[in-house]
This record gives C-alpha cells, structure tokens and sequence, in this order.
C-alpha cells in the first residue's frame, strides 16, 4: 500500500519483491512501461516528465486506495518516476496483491488506465533529429477511464 | 494571497513558473483568476488561460473554473495529463 515517486531509476524486481513480501495474497498482477523508442514524429532520444509535486502523490494515492476497495486487493504499490528517462527505462510499476487472479488483473488495469488521465504527470518527447513536443493526452485514455467509471465490476 | 502555479506547455507558453495574486473581492473562483490575469497578462495570456482544454486544480484536487477560492489558496493551470 505505498506510492513512490521518484527521479532516480528503480529495479522492477525489487518492487515486485516488495509487494510480494508485504501481502499474503495468492494472485500477484504487475505492470511496468517503458520508454518508448519511435513516437508520432521520430526517434525518441529521452523523455522528461515534468510532474506536480505534492498533488501527484496525493493522487496516486487516492488511486490505489480506490483499486483497494473496489477489487479486495490485499496489497498495491505504484511507482512512477519523473526528470529526464531514456529510452528504454522504466517509467512506471504497478503491482497489486489479491486473493484471486480476477481481481488482480482489474486492479492493476484500473490504476493504470486512471493514473494516465487523473495523475498530474506531463510527458515530453526528445527527438533524435533535434526538438521536443509535448504529448497529447489522447482520446483513447480518457475512454478507459470513463469505462472504468461507468463500469460495475 | 493566493499561489497560482503553471506546468508543462501553459508554464512554457506563459513563461512562468509560479506567481502570488492578491485574493480580494473581485477573486471569488478560479474564472476570476483567469480574467484578471488575462487582463494583466495581455492577449496571449488570455489565449492560453482560454482554452478550452485548460484543467485547473485547487490545493491539488482538480476542480471545475467555477469553484469558489478561499485566500491562502493555491490554484494551479495545466493541459491534459499524460503520465504513464
């Protein structure tokens, strides 16, 4: 039950290992992104994420206790970073404990789907070939999370 | 007094991290703070503060422009989130 935001790198298996250690559950459901290497205008040489100190904190902590709620989850944990990543990196880990796999696959997409929309991080694309252009929010994310709002699971 | 803070492309378009606004009586919502700093700022702040798009979050809960302002507040303008 813990949120870490962070500008330095984390190792995904420690954080698996932490979630695991503190949850007795039986279904353990992780997802971690990365650094993408194309976008929609080139070859990504870095990202910065430029985030909102003391409210993304707040937020992603308000998520996951709502995950917990809503899907019995036993355990969560939510790590998101921010600077400057290259490509590769992770940028962000989600791990969720729950009695059953049902329930741990639904908590870990739900916190996913709204920490993109709801979580005041802002993601701007390095170019190879020179620039930078801040990413749109896309239509795509706001539908998930609207989904998840409308949805009774 | 009430903080204003800006991020991502509003902080680059206004060049402007953070500024203190005198909260009196013509400061009663988050509307009023974007006219008045329009009418400070100029036309391209009120183009930016304009947009349709702009999310705006008071003490760091995102709330709609109409929302009433207490002095002490602080009130932040952003784009669309896109973490993850």
């Amino acid at each position: 039950m813990s949120v870490l935001v962070q500008e330095q790198a984390f190792e995904v298996r420690e954080q698996y290992e932490q979630v695991l250690s503190n949850s007795p559950g039986a279904a353990l459901v992780a997802f971690t992104g990365y650094v993408r290497d194309i976008c929609d205008y080139g070859v990504v040489e870095a990202l910065e994420l430029e985030h909102y100190p003391g409210m993304t904190e707040k937020v992603l902590d308000d998520i996951g206790m709502a995950a917990a709620q809503r899907f019995s989850l036993l355990g969560w944990r939510i790590v998101h970073r921010f600077g400057v990543l290259q490509e590769g990196e992770p940028i962000v880990w989600v791990g969720v404990a729950a009695a059953h796999r049902g329930e741990a696959f639904a908590g870990c997409q739900f916190i996913m789907d709204t920490l993109k929309t709801r979580a005041p991080f802002w993601k701007k694309e390095h170019l190879k070939e020179g620039g930078a252009i801040w990413v749109a929010s896309k239509e795509q994310d706001e539908q998930r999370e609207r989904e998840w709002r409308d949805s009774t699971l | 007094m009430l903080k204003v803070r800006f991020f991502s492309l509003i902080r680059e378009a206004l060049d402007c991290e953070e500024l203190n606004l005198e909260f009196t009586t013509e400061t009663v919502t988050i509307d009023d703070v974007k006219r008045r700093l329009s009418a400070q700022g100029g036309v391209d702040w009120q183009d930016v503060l304009m947009q349709p798009n702009v999310v705006h979050a008071l003490n760091h809960r995102v709330v709609d422009s109409s929302q009433a302002l207490s002095d002490g507040d602080e009130i932040a303008f952003f784009p669309p989130m896109t973490g993850g």
